[in-house]
């Protein structure tokens, strides 16, 4: 039973780091039909960000304290990449949607060409505080504190890209721009600006859930090709929940978690399935595309 | 004329300095075979790849599954099981098939970019079944070598047999292109291109065109299988971070888009280009001359990576056609004022003058 709940309970975080992964990339898409392929390059790039911050600072600030300008770095880190690319490799080309996703494919093989000339396939660790290592005792289960941060973080991070959707006005700019590109510009609003905000937002999740990831399930490493292996998660986690809707990448986040963990406890196990859990979140893929093309909490648009 | 002088290369023993890669300057030397071969292999590929691609207009990111299935299959054929030649090719391209036709279905349920991102996971599936290494097929992470005591001495991948290996691979594709050529200009091709341009109006002119884009997926795949079996015998190993990552996908994608995406010599042009330069890159990030740069300048350029996306970026914002696009535009830029000029020379405008 313990061991259940704490299965159930990584599954969680795992799906809050897909969600940061994943809405970022839905809302790119809802909002401007592009593919972003340089979303694992903002993960990877968050990561490092934040570990230059902890190893280049004095350790006087302390653990915690790295720590918590790690965090800041890693998302400001993904939201600078992101409006760079936006501003200077995705503007010249509105209008040519291929030439866009195209665009970020081969950004994101240069750079990563770059990240491996740089740091070889070795990959560095990001100090971190010592609680972080260590477990809570709930019930009869020791969960992991940093599946709490990463569940913390994720959530916060729901509401508040709720709230600002919902509630401000270029929040509702961009929800309009996800029903209607058309008819927001021609109600002569800028829809340039919100297209950089979107990549500018999504950027800085997609740096928060690089980190994340390499704290919580890489051991605090953090290597050149980790944003496009956790990339590929995201895609899935989109198409599964439905192109452009949050909360449908949140649902989905949470059900691949599930999957990926369930699978591979209980049969990972055996010789021949150490990859079950990536399989079966392919399969589930699948399975979603059977019954719902749309996926789960897609417009029928 | 062009293919006869690649078909006699491996006879000749010419000195070219500079043109091929370090030591490799000797036209029939077996590395130089070996590059060319690579070549002409992935010009096959991508030749298949811009059926889909550039001629029917799916963008699909997941090539390189079929790719692998050729290697894989072909390779546990012969080695595993010690099957002969024929009999491992024809089990190849038939599995291959199946693979497509049944992923292919699925995938094709939804368009535009969730078929892109639903190809791109179906690749990564087989990508980790490969590293699973199920009932010890695949060799998982280390991969698999070929050994086959049946394969007939021509192929078995010893230096003496570059020769054969590289006239199968031009073979390859010469029938490619044949195939190709042959689709692409029947009534299907002209399909092909009608759902690249417009697929509601087929829908409305009575054509679906779910069976069209999946015949056009098919054959894309079957030639990346074929492609698989060419690669086998040039390399004579199969590693799954070679042969089954999404790095051969965006490999083939960048060739189409370089030579010029929806033209046929383009994709084989773009190829070509993109697997010379990359072994030419890394043969010389590794001269003596190289290694003394300081490292600002000397680690990008020892990335054929990052040189080769920098590139690709580049062509996408600035070249949108491709190689094959900015000949097309030279030439009738040349042909524009003779056109213009033969209009002024004629009678009926100086008639109109006077």
């Amino acid at each position: 039973m313990s061991v259940f709940l704490s299965i159930t309970f990584s599954g969680v975080a795992l799906g809050a780091i897909y969600f940061l992964a994943a809405s970022g990339l839905s809302l790119i898409y809802g909002l401007m039909d592009i593919l972003n392929f340089a979303h694992g390059l903002f993960m990877t790039l968050g990561a490092y960000a934040g570990w230059a911050v902890a190893v280049h600072l004095p350790s006087s600030i302390g653990a915690p304290g790295l720590f918590a300008l790690s965090v800041v770095a890693a998302v400001l880190g993904g939201a600078l990449a992101a409006g760079i690319t936006e501003v200077l490799f995705i503007r010249p080309l509105y209008g040519r949607p291929v030439s866009q996703i195209l665009v970020t494919i081969g950004l994101d093989l240069a750079v990563v060409g770059l990240l491996l000339g740089g740091f070889g396939s070795n990959s560095v660790r990001i100090p971190v505080p010592l609680w972080l290592i260590e477990a809570t005792k709930v019930g009869s289960a020791n969960l992991p504190n940093v599946d709490f941060l990463a569940i913390a973080l994720g959530l916060a991070v729901l509401f508040s890209l709720e709230w600002f959707l919902r509630r401000t006005r270029y929040g509702i700019i961009i929800r309009a721009g996800v029903e209607n590109r058309d008819m927001v510009s021609a109600l002569g609003i800028d829809v340039g600006k919100a297209f950089t905000l979107v990549f500018v937002i999504g950027g800085a999740m997609a740096g928060l859930a690089g980190l994340l990831y390499a704290v919580v399930f890489s051991g605090d490493l953090v290597s050149p090709l980790q944003g496009d292996s956790l990339l590929i998660f995201a895609f899935i986690v989109v198409v599964i929940g439905g192109l452009g809707s949050i909360r449908g990448s949140a649902l989905a986040a949470l059900i691949v978690g599930f999957v990926q963990d369930y699978t591979n406890l209980y049969l990972g196990g055996h010789s021949g399935f150490a990859e079950v859990g990536n399989l079966s979140v392919v399969l589930l893929l699948a399975l979603v595309l059977e019954w719902r093309p749309r996926g789960l909490m897609g417009s029928v648009a | 004329m062009l293919l006869l002088l690649f078909a006699v290369v491996p006879l000749v023993g010419w000195h070219v300095p500079w043109v091929l890669p370090g030591t490799l300057d000797v036209v029939n030397s077996t590395g130089t075979l070996e590059v060319l071969a690579l070549c002409f292999m992935f010009a096959g590929i991508a030749l298949g790849y811009d059926v889909m691609f550039g001629f029917t207009g799916l963008l699909s990111l997941g090539p390189v599954l079929y790719f692998a299935s050729g290697v894989y299959v072909f390779d546990i054929a012969l080695t595993r099981w010690q099957w002969p030649l024929f009999p491992a090719l024809a089990l190849t391209l038939v599995v291959s098939f199946v693979l497509a036709l049944v992923l292919g279905a699925i995938a094709l349920r939804v368009d535009g970019i969730a078929f892109a991102m639903v190809t791109l996971a179906f690749a990564q599936a087989f990508f980790y079944l490969i590293e699973d290494n199920p009932h010890n097929l695949t060799g998982g992470d280390t991969g698999l070598a070929v050994s086959n005591l049946r394969l007939p001495s021509i192929l078995s991948g010893a230096v003496a047999n570059t020769r054969s290996i590289y006239w199968i691979a031009l073979a390859f594709l010469v029938v490619t292109y044949a195939v190709v050529w042959l689709v692409t200009e029947s009534v299907t091709g002209h399909v092909f291109v009608a759902i690249r341009e417009n697929e509601a109006r087929l829908n409305v002119l009575g054509i679906r065109p779910f069976r069209f884009k999946l015949a056009s997926y098919v054959l894309s795949s079957l030639i990346a299988s074929a492609g698989g079996v060419v690669y086998l015998l040039i390399i004579g190993t199969a590693v799954p971070s070679a042969v089954a990552s999404t790095t051969v996908t965006l490999s083939v994608l960048i060739m189409v888009v370089l030579g010029g995406a929806g033209t046929r010599w383009g994709a084989v042009a773009g190829a070509i280009i993109y697997v010379y330069l990359q072994q030419y890159l890394l043969k010389i990030a590794a001269l003596p001359s190289f290694t003394t740069l300081p490292a600002p300048l000397r680690v990008p350029l020892s990335q054929p990576q990052f040189l080769l996306g920098a590139l690709f970026v580049l062509f996408v914002i600035f070249v949108p056609g491709g190689i094959a696009g900015l000949v097309g535009r030279l030439s009738t830029k040349r042909a524009a004022p003779s056109l213009a000029s033969r209009w002024r020379d004629s009678k009926v405008a100086k008639a109109i003058e006077k």
